[in-house]
């Protein structure tokens, strides 16, 4: 019974949170907080894969973008159907569309999950280095493929026009895209303790630490390996999904940046990669650092700031942040066998 | 009951490499072979194959479990693992971090083997009084021949009718050797197990040995039906007994 009650208290903080925004009344906080908490999503997500089983995926910024230009391309349907499409069909599309964002944001992780299971089954029987160069490749041929897709603007980009309100009580755009983050950040950081806590998790872990022996212990090893990278390629996308309306224009070279792949894998390590806790530290204070230091200093800064923190840690504090804490807390206990009810 | 393997004219590689060429042989149901080969001449790969983490190219492996045949190839790994035949890996290839007690009921990730994890482990305990000392100690910090228990018990947890040992002898002193040796002897009467045991130490491998194939560049080049005729092959002297 201990899982619904965590599961609440997520949800209760991250309303806690966007009431506390609300009530600081600051319009540019609610911008910067989207991409924090945007963070969060994809370094919980990052997480599943490479700190639970051991994959580091380095294709971050294409599951992103997979999410973008779904809802790119759907965004454009409305006005292409009218021209091209036969009248009825053109009619039932401008019934439908647009298509709320939520619902975007289910298409994205939809595509962006069966991607990630594509990739797993391309790539899953490479380990170390060689998986994480194969899902750069990844990210490579998929930005080729958008800039070269006329429908979605190719190299040139879309711009997305977005309603300054919307019909859900006249709710302010930026506030409303804040808020579905915020819920997806609060779903993926229960997704990932709960997979953490499970049976699954335990196979994971297995494989991550040896595994030869998993597969000796009869642990389904491809399955659990391919549930995973969808999972978590799916959490990614979804972060990626609401992203055209948030910046209103979208373009390749951007959208499938580097910089979602090295965040993605500097927030867990900083913070830590054995759990859920350490994605969320990392995240939050390497993503505040970058927004401050974006506004104070300029936003190649940010850039060089995540490198040099990234460098520190490796070298001084390889279990993250959780690590400091490790001493503190009592030893652990051993998994006893006659708790837990599977 | 009948639980047995029958290898026929199994060929493998990897790439371009051959390293098993039209191998069979027979594990008998309750009885020990053992795989006699130095280094490098296919027992791990042949193991692999069993196991299903390694596609033969040509050949047949058929497993009789409780009577009943089934084509090993045409099975995953945790499938193979289901029927119950259970693989203690070379070098034991345990989780070092984790304890003795985690180390064991990782052994029954399979839901038919979580169903009775508490009595195996409690079997497991009793065959190994020490681990039931230490369950609460994390496997680095026990001896090797300690951890060969480990990595053991862990193959126990899934109830297995054919155990498959790879090397049990790597990394341990002599005197943990003979012990380790023993035990699988042991485990093969108590729980009425059917045994094929890889292994470069001949003199210990032999004692227990029901059956013994030396494999030699990838091809099975003698077989002892009896410890005897073992004892008495030029092969073997040959090529363990320096003679």
């Amino acid at each position: 019974m201990r899982m619904p009650i965590f599961s609440l208290l997520a949800l209760v903080v991250a309303a806690a949170l966007f009431a506390a925004f609300l009530a600081i009344g600051n319009e540019y906080l609610f911008f910067a907080g989207y991409v924090v908490v945007q963070y969060v999503v994809i370094a919980t997500a990052w997480n599943i894969l490479g700190g639970y089983c051991g994959y580091v995926n380095f294709g971050t910024g294409a599951f992103f973008a997979v999410g973008a230009y779904a809802t790119v391309a759907l965004h454009k349907l409305q006005n292409y159907s009218e021209n091209n499409f036969p009248p009825a069909v053109a009619e039932v599309i401008a019934v439908i569309f647009p298509l709320p964002i939520p619902v975007l944001i289910l298409i994205g992780g939809l595509l962006s999950g069966i991607i990630g299971l594509l990739m797993g089954y391309l790539t899953l029987r490479l380990r170390g280095v060689f998986f994480a160069i194969a899902t750069l490749a990844l990210a490579v041929v998929l930005q080729t493929l958008v800039v070269n897709w006329d429908y979605v603007g190719g190299s040139r980009g879309a711009t997305i026009l977005r309603p300054p309100t919307t019909s859900l009580f006249g709710m302010d755009y930026i506030h409303y895209l804040f808020a579905l983050m915020l819920l997806l950040a609060a779903i993926s950081i229960i997704i990932a303790r709960g997979i953490e806590r499970s049976t699954f998790g335990y196979g994971l872990a297995s494989i991550r630490d040896d595994e030869l022996a998993a597969e000796a212990a009869g642990v389904p090893t491809l399955r659990l390996k391919l549930a995973c990278t969808a999972i978590s390629g799916a959490l990614m996308g979804m972060a990626g999904a609401p992203f055209p309306y948030y910046v209103g224009y979208v373009e390749p070279a951007s959208t499938f940046s580097l910089i979602y792949a090295v965040n993605a894998i500097a927030m867990p390590m900083v913070g830590g990669t054995a759990g859920w806790l350490g994605p969320l530290l990392g995240s939050l204070t390497l993503g505040s650092l970058q927004q401050i230091a974006s506004v104070t200093i300029s936003s190649e800064a940010s850039l060089l700031l995540i490198g040099v923190i990234l460098v520190a840690f490796v070298v001084l504090a390889p279990r993250g942040m959780l690590g400091w804490f490790d001493r503190l807390r009592p030893k652990r206990k051993g998994m006893v066998a006659t708790g837990g009810g599977h | 009951m009948d639980n047995r393997i029958a290898i026929r004219n199994l060929s493998a590689g990897y790439g371009a490499v051959r390293v098993l060429e039209d191998v069979s042989l027979d594990v008998a149901s309750g009885q020990t072979a053992v795989l006699l080969g130095v280094n490098g001449n296919g027992k791990s790969t042949l193991i692999k194959c069993i196991m299903g983490m390694c596609k033969p190219s040509a050949g047949a492996i058929e497993a009789h479990i409780d009577g009943q045949p089934h084509d090993l190839l045409k099975l995953t790994t945790e499938e193979i693992v289901d029927l119950g035949i259970g693989l203690v890996p070379e070098g034991r290839r345990l989780f070092p971090k984790l304890t003795v007690e985690e180390n064991l009921l990782l052994g029954a990730y399979r839901p038919a083997a979580r169903v009775k994890r508490l009595a195996n482990l409690d079997f497991v305990f009793e065959t190994f009084p020490r681990l039931a000392e230490r369950r609460r100690q994390p496997v680095a910090l026990m001896s090797g021949g300690e951890q060969q228990m480990v990595a053991l018990g862990r193959a126990l947890m899934l109830e297995p009718k054919i155990l498959i040992v790879d090397e049990p002898s790597v990394g341990l002193a002599p005197i943990f050797v003979a012990r380790t040796i023993d035990v699988i002897d042991q485990l093969k009467r108590v729980k009425n197990l059917t045994v094929l045991m890889a292994e470069q130490n001949f003199n210990q491998a032999i004692r227990v040995a029901d059956t013994g194939y030396v494999i030699v560049h990838g091809q099975i080049a003698f077989t002892g039906r009896s410890r005897d005729e073992l004892n008495n092959s030029e092969l073997i002297r040959r090529l363990y007994l320096g003679a």
